[in-house]
């Protein structure tokens, strides 16, 4: 599913790397606890969290995934967006919680990753 | 074997803002030397893991990245308190992080576990009181 797909389905706001809105996720990984998003299988995995310090950028950065998706309605500071920005990872804030996000995005095709 | 390149990042205890940047340059540099993306991914998690472990638990060490033609080797050393333990460290979900670590992100347990899943050679030692010495090979 494109992110384009994902924005609208949860309502998001982009701030930053606008331009990946159509890169094509395969699957979904939602998470506060970094180790656990570390053992992640597959890149094309997009991260929801509501984990938004610099440390969620910087686990994204060594798995390569290319969104992070920040529920809750919990804004991340200028330079967490600033990081991600640098990094090529599409950043987008949606109002809603963790579980109602994945369940949205979970009815509407996307699968959760493998782990390796 | 030829040893190509070696740099040493200090690592400081307590800082979760820097936290990772040792790692991030060494991605960088494994991208301009073209190895493969999914090598990268594994060393990558290994040296972050690594390099967050000293953040969180110790009182300041470095990461040391050794590049030969055939591989990589990380070594991440700390002065603090050691591991008593390491069996027992070694097992997925069990953590002595503190509280304010795992507010940020860490703590989970899963840090060593990751760090031997994802390299192909992996040693451990640790003295209590002293250090605790991590070193990791990953093939190119």
């Amino acid at each position: 599913m494109k992110l384009g797909k994902i924005k609208e389905l949860l309502e998001a706001e982009v701030l930053c790397n606008e331009e990946l809105l159509d890169y094509e996720a395969v699957s979904v990984f939602a998470c506060d606890l970094m180790s656990d998003v570390l053992s992640l299988a597959k890149k094309e995995t997009i991260l929801l969290t509501g984990l938004t310090n610099i440390q969620a950028v910087r686990t994204a950065e060594m798995l390569d995934l290319r969104c992070i998706i920040f529920v809750r309605n919990k804004r991340p500071d200028e330079s967490v967006i600033e990081l991600a920005r640098e990094k090529g990872i599409c950043v987008l804030f949606t109002k809603y919680t963790m579980f109602t996000a994945c369940g949205i995005l979970y009815t509407n095709g996307l699968k959760g990753a493998d782990m390796f | 074997m030829q040893e190509l390149l070696s740099i040493k990042y200090d690592v400081e205890s307590g800082d979760f803002i820097r936290g990772g940047e040792a790692s991030s340059s060494i991605k960088k540099l494994l991208q301009q030397l073209g190895i493969k993306a999914d090598i990268i991914k594994r060393i990558c998690v290994a040296c972050y893991e690594a390099e967050m472990n000293i953040v969180i638990h110790s009182l300041g060490g470095y990461i040391e990245a050794k590049i030969f033609n055939n591989k990589i080797e990380i070594v991440a050393k700390d002065k603090g308190p050691g591991i008593e333990n390491i069996d027992l460290a070694m097992k997925e979900g069990y953590s002595t992080a503190p509280e304010y670590a795992r507010e940020m992100g860490f703590g989970g347990g899963m840090g060593l576990p990751n760090m031997k899943k994802s390299c192909d050679e992996f040693y451990i030692e640790s003295k209590i009181g002293e250090y605790t010495e991590v070193r990791m090979v990953v093939y190119f």
